[in-house]
This record gives structure tokens, C-alpha cells and sequence, in this order.
């Protein structure tokens, strides 16, 4: 028993170089994503790809660029949906739009905003809360392949129930279908939507601040951090958001155990809303 | 007894359809000083809310509480697979969540946690693979195998659905088939052996 033990160490250990190689060779960094999951999905590709293990797969990732962009895609896990937790969005309606409606002008950022569904449920929300014209949201994602469909809101049609039974649950005001034209393959996002929204490149565990934002959009990226990383970002945040400003995180995610959670109070505890306290 | 100290250190539970009534006849069995940690998947709506929790605290023993993102383990203590999150374990024997896509058409899904959870355990970790309508957990419990845990069935002719038992029963030769009735008192036995 103890070689197995050892033989999951050493596979251990050269999964890190290969993290590690991918980290000098591209200046992405996974070395501090949640574990288990990153093995599991490495191991997804070391299975279909025929290699043996994982100092072949390093190999190959260095060398061959296009390897890497599909390593990429598999470890940026970009799973989303309209209006994900229906009374996420209609706490914000309730608990945040009012402080909005106070200020002239507001930021919005959603940091790992994958496909540009959040995003576009946000912007609906604002639309409908006659905010639209007050706002500038920003949309930003490490992954550039997922960001240029972000950019054109273009989902399948199969996703169209679900996004309109969300869209009802979340306390949405209008027809659903107001907001969108469908083929007979696909629905397309009525482009008034992207008015206000910039669309660019960031990377969470790698770059800085991103200044003076009222409200944070972070929801189901720092579930696949450490607690090391998810301490960084929660930094950055904090330093990024105005006094007053509201970080939105996923469900499952919790600012409870960071030293950062002084500078903050909750606001909605099962939707995960704080708030930044003006000192 | 320092029940630490057996020689298993924890057990996953991955059931589907008729799920709920299987487990009635499993975890109210188990006495407060279990000792092992308990990891369940059980397949559920995503909209399903607290209800696994709610309706075990009533009945069990041990703590019964939904898994959060990124904590540790507890000896002693029941924990459900959140709906429409998948449950890893890590080898720091500490919880993780994940909103991947589904496994075997399910999320939470019984391979996932089964796979994890085999490398963080290896031979300290018991596998279970109860009533269900899919092939979910056969391929996870053949990764326990591998990794020197113990691997239990229920019998199908036990199972209210017999597809789940049955995919691990062809998946591996498993080291138990169980009646239902059989499962709770046998880990009792369990949690109490120590290391050879
Ligand atoms: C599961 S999706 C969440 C999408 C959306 N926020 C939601 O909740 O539905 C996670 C997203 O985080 C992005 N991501 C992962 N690591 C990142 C990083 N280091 N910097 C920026 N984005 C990252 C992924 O590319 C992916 O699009």
C-alpha cells in the first residue's frame, strides 16, 4: 500500500511541474487552483490525448501551442447560465438597485464572467430599473476564446427554457422574450444590451486593480481557487471597490474565514452580498 | 475505544432513484461514536434546497450537515453533496466544490466524489454503491478498489433500481453485496477494525 501511496505522490509531483512549465512557458497561472479539480481535468485530457503521463503532457505543452489552448479551455471551467440563481438577482434588485438609483454614475465589474451570461443579465436588470443610462459595466475573463462569445451574447436555443424560467424567477419585469431574436439554432441577444458593457482580458490570479468599481460581479471562479489565492483576489477586490461598494459572490463562496471580511459587512448571507464599509 | 485510530477513515455513499428511503435504513443506524467522516451524493433536483439535511437531522446520530466549499473533514459527521454543485475531496482531507459540468447526467455526481476521495483515502476508505437508475459511482468504485479501499454493493434484488448496483457490479469485483438491511450494522463492524 504504501507504493500506491508513492506512485500518487510522484504523479503529484509532476503534475506541478507541468503547472509549473505551463506557469514560465504562457504566464498562466493554476498552481494555486483547487487541486482535486485540476487533476481531474488534466486527467480527462491526458486520457483522450493517448499520453502516459504527466512529464509527456509538459512536454507537449510546451511545445505545442494548440495543446496548450485546449489545456486552457479545460482548466477554465466556463459552465454558466441567464440569471444563475434566480434569488441571487432578485436580492439584487431589492438590496443594491436602491443604493444605485442614488448615485449619477456607477461601475459594474464581472470578473470571470465566462460567455457573457451574467453580464447580460445584469445589463437586463439595469435596463429595467432605468439605470442603463447611468452605468458602465465592465466584463472581463482570462480566457479570450470564451470572451469573443461573450462579445456576441449568440447562446443555443436549447438554453432558452431555462434562461426564461430563471428570468421569471429572478422577479424579471418584462417578456423574455423582448430581449432576444432566436433561429432555428440559436437566440441572439438584442445588441442594445452591450451599449454600456466593455469587454476585455483579465486574469484574476496575475493582474492588479481594476479601479473604482460600485459593484463586483465575482460568482463561481474562487471555488476553484486555494484558500491562498482566493485571499489575493478577495484583496484586489477590496482595493478595487469604492467605500460603499457591493461584492457579489457565488453561493457556495464565502468572504467569512479572510482577513479582508473587516472591511466589509454582509448584506444578504444566503446570496453571498457584501458590502464595503466607508470607514 | 480511540476509534481514530481503525483502520478506515472514512466511507462515500454515491444513490440516485429511491435513494432517500435506502438511506433511512442506513445512516439512522449508525451510533454517535461512528467515527468515520461520511461523504453522500445522493442525485437530486437543483432546486432542491436543504432538504437531504433537514430531514436526516431528525433522524440520525451523527452531524449531519451540507457540504461547504473547502473545509475540513470531520470524523463523525454526515455530509450531503450540495444540489447542482459536484463534492471533491482533497488530499489535505478537506472538502471541495465545483460547478463543472454534469457526470453521468448528474451534478452532484458519485464518480467524482468516488475518484477524489479514493486518492486522498486509499486503503482507509469504504465505497458504497446503492439503488439508482444510471451508471453513476460504477467508475469511481473501481478507482476505491485500486487504491486499496473497501468496496460494498447493494444487492439489486434489495435495490428499489437496480441499473446503479448493477453497472458497479460489472464495473469490478466488489469486495460485499449487501442487502439493504445489512449495510448500517456491517459499517459499525467497520468503523470499529483496526489495522492488520
Ligand atoms: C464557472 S464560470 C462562472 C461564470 C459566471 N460568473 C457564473 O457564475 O455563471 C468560471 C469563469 O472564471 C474564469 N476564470 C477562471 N480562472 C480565472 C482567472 N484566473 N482570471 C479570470 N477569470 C478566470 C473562467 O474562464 C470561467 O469563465
Amino acid at each position: 500500500m504504501v507504493k500506491k501511496k508513492q506512485l500518487l505522490e510522484n504523479e503529484q509531483l509532476e503534475l506541478e511541474l507541468l503547472l509549473e512549465g505551463i506557469y514560465r512557458r504562457y504566464g498562466y497561472d493554476f498552481r494555486d487552483y483547487a487541486k482535486a479539480h485540476t487533476k481531474r481535468r488534466l486527467e480527462y485530457r491526458r486520457t483522450i490525448s493517448g499520453l502516459n503521463n504527466y512529464a509527456e503532457m509538459l512536454h507537449q505543452a510546451i511545445y505545442d501551442e494548440d495543446f496548450f489552448t485546449s489545456l486552457l479551455l479545460d482548466l477554465s471551467i466556463n459552465v454558466t447560465e441567464m440569471f444563475r440563481d434566480p434569488w441571487f438577482y432578485k436580492e439584487v434588485r431589492e438590496l443594491v438597485v436602491p443604493h444605485l438609483k442614488t448615485y449619477p454614475f456607477f461601475k459594474v465589474w464581472h470578473a470571470g464572467c465566462s460567455a457573457g451570461q451574467e453580464v447580460y443579465s445584469m445589463a437586463i436588470l439595469l435596463e429595467e430599473e432605468e439605470l442603463k443610462e447611468r452605468t458602465q459595466i465592465y466584463a472581463t475573463d482570462f480566457n479570450e476564446r470564451i470572451l469573443s462569445q461573450a462579445k456576441k451574447g449568440i447562446y443555443p436555443l436549447d438554453s432558452i427554457r431555462q434562461y426564461t424560467a430563471n428570468y421569471l424567477k429572478s422577479g424579471g419585469l418584462q417578456s423574455f422574450s423582448d430581449y432576444y431574436t432566436a433561429d432555428d439554432r440559436h437566440v441572439i441577444l438584442k445588441s442594445s444590451l452591450r451599449e454600456r458593457v466593455l469587454f476585455s482580458s483579465h486574469n484574476l490570479a496575475t493582474d492588479g486593480v481594476f479601479g473604482e468599481m460600485n459593484v463586483i460581479f465575482c460568482r463561481n471562479v474562487l471555488i476553484y481557487f486555494n484558500k491562498e489565492l482566493q485571499e489575493r483576489v478577495l484583496q484586489l477586490f477590496c482595493e478595487s471597490l469604492c467605500p460603499g461598494g457591493f461584492l457579489c459572490l457565488g453561493t457556495k463562496e464565502s468572504m467569512k474565514f479572510s482577513t479582508v471580511m473587516e472591511h466589509f459587512e454582509e448584506v444578504a448571507a444566503r446570496e453571498k452580498i457584501y458590502r464595503k464599509k466607508r470607514r | 475505544m480511540a476509534k481514530k485510530s481503525g483502520k478506515y477513515q472514512a466511507v462515500v455513499i454515491g444513490v440516485s432513484a429511491g435513494g432517500i428511503a435506502a438511506l433511512e435504513k442506513i445512516l439512522p443506524v449508525l451510533p454517535e461514536d461512528f467515527g468515520l467522516a461520511l461523504l453522500v451524493v445522493q442525485h437530486i433536483s437543483a432546486d432542491g434546497g436543504n432538504y437531504l439535511v433537514e430531514h436526516f437531522s431528525a433522524s440520525c446520530a451523527l452531524e449531519v450537515v451540507e457540504a461547504a466549499d473547502k473545509e475540513r473533514i470531520q470524523q463523525g459527521t454526515v455530509y450531503f453533496a450540495p444540489p447542482n454543485y459536484h463534492l471533491l475531496v482533497e488530499r489535505a482531507k478537506t472538502t471541495a466544490l465545483t460547478v463543472d459540468a454534469k457526470v453521468n447526467y448528474a451534478r452532484p455526481s458519485a464518480d467524482v466524489l468516488f475518484e477524489t476521495a479514493a486518492e486522498a483515502y486509499c486503503d482507509a476508505l469504504i465505497g458504497i454503491v446503492l439503488t439508482g437508475a444510471n451508471n453513476d459511482g460504477a467508475a469511481g468504485l473501481a478507482r476505491i478498489k485500486q487504491l486499496g479501499g473497501l468496496t460494498i454493493v447493494q444487492s439489486p434484488k434489495s435495490a428499489e433500481a437496480t441499473v446503479m448496483p448493477m453497472a458497479a457490479l460489472k464495473a469490478l469485483t466488489v469486495d460485499h453485496v449487501l442487502d439493504l438491511e445489512e449495510i448500517g450494522p456491517f459499517l459499525v463492524t467497520l468503523a470499529t477494525k483496526r489495522e492488520e
